[in-house]
């Protein structure tokens, strides 16, 4: 579980440099010219693309309980998802999911 | 006469980007307390929020640290969530293209989501704007948004320590990403994109370094681009 120290300062040096080359490169370097549209028809989708695979096998098997599926945790990020989805409502979401997880946990 | 209207585009900046304050702060302050629950001491966790300025991209590094998943897994992963400031720079260069390369670099390290969404809806609303006025009103949002979150990061590794473990902070990362992504799912493309992401990181879960969610994450940026020029082809909004 933890993390070494080595490894940490490569990713927050590595991550930090790579982001401000990403914020850089066409606002600097690139200057005027278009992207091609395939590119940027990818790029569009990059969040969307890499953040639900991020979450998903932590909702369905949550490491605080061994890997295995509970309700609160899954019942709080169904909750969360649904009040973002309508409200588009970023902390109003966190509240509700957290809200649900606590009844959750209290209730089971 | 131009230094008092690149004055006013600087506070018309700080006006707009005040509120998001309310947005940035409990994220810093929640990416504070993840950080040292993992283990991070005060530096690595300002350093963290210092150099990368990028919430999501922050929380995907920690996320995949604590599973003690390869470096070049987690550094590709969490760029890959930062690509769309690639995106946004493009977007940007017509407005800021010609500013002196030092104000270009400034303006890219502190690019974020609101700086640009803010940014961009005001180049292309007040199209009478100089540059030293579209400069002055960049740096005018970043100005209430950028040193609090290093000031709520910081204030959440402090408290950090001191919350116990039935909390369930374990489960904060999730519900706030959640939180993040549900409201970008504005078409069926991002729809569809997030749900083949969420299917083949699940299916391909086992296997090694992580590496199920690169390929989630590169079938959900094909699934996007694809289902797009489809719902285009039938005349669908996109």
């Amino acid at each position: 579980m933890t993390i070494d120290t080595g490894t940490l300062w490569i990713v927050i040096i590595g991550l930090g440099l790579g982001s401000f080359a990403l914020r850089f490169f066409f606002l600097g370097v690139i200057g005027d010219r278009p992207l091609p549209r395939w590119v940027l028809r990818h790029l569009r989708y990059t969040a969307v693309a890499v953040l639900p695979g991020l979450v998903a096998p932590l909702v369905i098997w949550p490491a605080a309980t061994g890997g295995s599926t509970d309700i609160p945790r899954l019942t709080a990020a169904l909750v969360t998802l649904a009040v973002g989805i309508t409200t588009k409502n970023v902390l109003l979401s966190i509240f509700c999911g957290a809200a649900t997880l606590y009844a959750g946990i209290f209730l089971f | 006469m131009a230094s008092s209207t690149t004055n006013s585009a600087y506070w018309q900046g700080v006006r707009d980007g005040a509120p998001f304050v309310l947005v940035v702060a409990p994220f810093a302050l929640l990416f504070g307390v993840v950080a040292t629950e993992a283990g991070l001491n005060l530096l690595e966790t300002m350093a963290f929020s210092v150099l990368v300025i990028a919430g999501a991209s922050q929380f995907t590094a920690l996320q995949l640290l604590t599973e003690n998943a390869p470096t070049v897994i987690v550094l590709a992963s969490a760029l890959a969530v930062n690509l769309r400031m690639a995106m946004y720079s493009a977007s940007l260069v017509p407005h800021l293209g010609a500013a002196p390369l030092w104000q270009r670099a400034f303006a890219a390290y502190f690019l974020v989501d609101q700086s640009y969404a803010m940014g961009i809806v005001k180049y292309e609303r007040d199209r009478d704007m100089s540059l030293r006025e579209k400069m002055a009103y960049f740096f005018g949002v970043v100005t209430p948004i950028c040193p609090n979150w290093y000031l709520f990061t910081l204030i959440g590794a402090l408290v950090g320590q001191k919350i116990p473990p039935e909390m369930a902070l374990d489960f904060a990362v999730p519900i706030t990403f959640i939180a993040l992504t549900a409201p970008m799912l504005r078409t069926g493309a991002h729809v569809a994109a997030a749900l083949m992401s969420v299917t083949l990181a699940l299916v391909l879960a086992g296997l090694p370094y992580n590496s199920g969610l690169l390929v989630a994450g590169i079938g959900g940026m094909i699934t996007g681009a694809q289902a797009e020029l489809w719902m285009e082809r039938r005349g669908m909004k996109v």
